[in-house]
């Protein structure tokens, strides 16, 4: 019984071609439509998770100039100095470790390769504040720091570039015009937000980079990263007012920096990572929906004729469990078939889109499933009820039906 | 005993004020090998007789016996299959399966009877050649002309050798040509094979081919009459 129904419904939906290739294709549109969305919408999520992560947490970064925006750099508001960073790591509480940056773009060579990147000039303070770890070698030693030693410690990518597989720990890069001991390897932190690479950098003794690379003792940014569970607006309003007296602002005088606090950014993203994450689900919700309908209006406008054929085939002597096991296999292979092709294109669509919008492809089985799940269901009752509905008829009635 | 008897068959439809008494109280017995047309008047019941005789449907009121069961103490499914072994229908509207070659709507109730895919095709190549569509095979009801799809439809209806042969209007949608040619067949299979004719028509042309005549009218037989001068069909070509 099980054979014949399934050779009936094969030619059955030979026989149909059109209607079941719209079927099909209304399962695929709302498979594929749900997966890649979510896809995206996890990627992009991840993407914005990695950026804040890659920002360090309880961070509060400042800047020489006022707020940040367009048009306010830090032109006239004079730099900072290694003083200032002794100054907030010891006068200040509620703080962990406080790092200064100087950043330049240089080109580094070993041997006959040559690599563009940038320098950070820093002190050890600057692993505390930016949650760099070690894969191996050391840290600067503590004269290192104060003498400006040619010393340096490089990111993955910067060791791939200039050394391939092979150990850097002790080899000399030159960088700019000096000769540079590599001390140590910084752990992969892989891609940051939107396809930054994190780890095309080189550290250095925050001495030898205003010595020999920027040629001043300017300190561009400070990094100030607080314990866990202090009070982060008190600390923000003790070191701004520390700041301005170091600075000789006057009463009533603007900040002539900027304290940025990366939590209230990671606040501000999550916000919107979480408002784009539900609009994503709602739209793949309705995309689905829209392919239900689709295979919900192909069955019901075929039933007329389904309705009638169902009379036939009661009135020859089929019974009615064969009819309905027939529609039954009908829906269900269309589904299957449909949920598939339509994994399959989320997949491909995921991939590429994945690589066009600079985010991460994750791949997720759960949604797969439940998208599968749930199209194969909406094609099976769209399919299966209006037979069954059919099937239970008198077969005059059934093929009475206009 | 005859092949078909009812005795005091009675359809009613509705309930209350509204019902409509479509056969009220009729005795009808047809003997193996007849050929009989049911006339009367639209309303008159004859299509209601047809599908309890058809075992479609079951009497208000009444016995039926079919080869001596008691179909109307049959179940849904043991009525399909006592259609499936022994009884074969031809409607006005053809009711061929849309899309669908000749081939594999001749071949469908052998399906349901579960036959391997060789034997089904020969047995429905069979009746395909029985009915003179020989080389039609692959077309679909849409390519064939009316009567054709009639022979189609007959040839389903004889592939599986039922005993009785219910016709519904058979030539209801066929001009007067292509109705005698479809009437010739089924006259031959009745006098050539054996096979009990049961035929619902208003067209006493077409009536005029069965050996014997019953007129229903309000729900009641008023008149069976034996045709003296059955039409004979021309000597056969072609029927085993």
């Amino acid at each position: 019984m099980l054979w014949n129904s399934l050779l009936l419904a094969w030619r059955s939906i030979r026989r149909n071609l059109l209607r079941s290739f719209l079927t099909v294709l209304g399962i695929v549109i709302g498979v594929s439509a749900v997966i890649t969305m979510v896809t995206l919408g996890q990627g992009a999520t991840r993407a914005v998770q990695d950026q804040i992560a890659g920002l360090g947490s309880n961070l509060l970064q400042v800047r020489p100039g006022q707020r940040l925006g367009a048009g306010m750099g830090a032109a006239g508001a004079p730099a900072f100095a290694e003083a200032d960073v002794q100054a907030i790591a010891t006068q200040l509480g509620g703080i962990r470790a406080v790092a200064p940056e100087v950043r330049r773009g240089v080109t580094v060579v070993y041997a006959a390769r040559n690599w563009s990147t940038s320098v950070t000039g820093t002190t050890n303070a600057y692993f505390e504040t930016s949650n760099w770890r070690l894969a191996a070698g050391r840290k600067f030693e503590e004269h290192e720091e104060r003498a400006g030693a040619a010393v340096c410690v490089i990111g993955a990518t910067v060791r791939r570039e200039l050394f391939g597989a092979a150990d850097p720990l002790g080899l000399q890069i030159r960088v700019k015009d000096f000769s540079c001991e590599v001390i140590g390897l910084l752990a992969s932190k892989g891609q940051g937000a939107f396809g930054m690479d994190q780890d095309d950098m080189i550290l250095l003794p925050l001495r030898t980079v205003q010595r020999r690379v920027a040629g001043s003792t300017r300190v561009n940014t400070l990094l100030v990263s607080m314990k866990e569970g202090s009070d982060a607006e008190s600390v923000k309003a003790n070191l701004t007012q520390l700041l301005r007296e170091r600075r000789h602002l006057a009463e009533g005088e603007d900040d002539n920096f900027n304290v940025l606090d990366t939590r209230q950014i990671a606040e501000t993203l999550s916000g919107t990572t979480r408002i784009m994450t539900t609009l994503l689900g709602a739209v793949a919700a309705v995309s689905l929906l829209v392919g239900g309908i689709g295979i919900m209006n192909i069955m019901l406008v075929s039933v007329t004729e389904r309705t009638r054929e169902i009379g036939v085939r009661l009135a020859i002597g089929a019974l009615e469990r064969e009819v309905l096991l027939q529609f039954l296999i009908e829906a269900v292979v269309l589904a299957a078939l449909g949920g598939l092709v339509g994994v399959a294109l989320a997949a491909i669509a995921s991939v590429v889109l994945a690589q066009v919008m600079g985010v991460p492809f994750l791949f997720n089985a759960g949604i797969n499933l439940l998208a599968l799940g749930f199209s194969a269901a909406i094609g099976v009752i769209f399919g299966y009820f209006p037979a069954r509905r059919a099937a239970q008829l008198d077969p005059i009635e059934a093929l009475r039906h206009e | 005993m005859p092949l078909i008897s009812l005795r005091g068959v009675t359809k009613v439809y509705g309930a209350g004020q509204a019902a409509l008494r479509a056969l009220d109280g009729v005795d009808l017995d047809i003997e193996a090998g007849g050929f009989v047309a049911i006339m009367g008047p639209s309303g008159s019941g004859k299509s209601t007789a047809m599908n309890i005789i058809g075992c479609l449907d079951t009497p208000t009121a009444g016995e039926y016996l079919f080869r001596d069961v008691h179909v109307e103490r049959l179940t849904r499914d043991k009525r399909a299959r006592l259609r499936r072994l022994h009884l074969g229908f031809v409607f006005q509207g053809f009711n061929l399966l849309a899309r669908t070659s000749a081939l594999e709507n001749v071949e469908l109730p052998l399906v349901y009877r579960g036959e391997g895919a060789s034997a089904r095709h020969a047995t429905a190549r069979a009746a395909l050649e029985s009915v003179g569509l020989t080389g039609w095979e692959h077309h679909t009801p849409g390519e064939l002309s009316g009567g054709q799809q009639q022979r189609v439809a007959i040839a389903r209806a004889l592939v599986t050798q039922p005993s009785v042969l219910l016709a519904d209007e058979p030539t209801g949608n066929l001009d007067t040509q292509r109705g005698r040619e479809i009437m010739e067949l089924i006259a031959r299979l009745n006098s050539e094979r054996g096979i009990t004719v049961l035929m619902v028509t208003h067209e006493s042309d077409m009536a005029a081919y069965a050996h014997r005549i019953v007129r229903f009218v309000d729900g009641r037989v008023a008149a069976d009459t034996t045709n003296p001068h059955p039409v004979e069909p021309p000597a056969t070509a072609g029927a085993a």
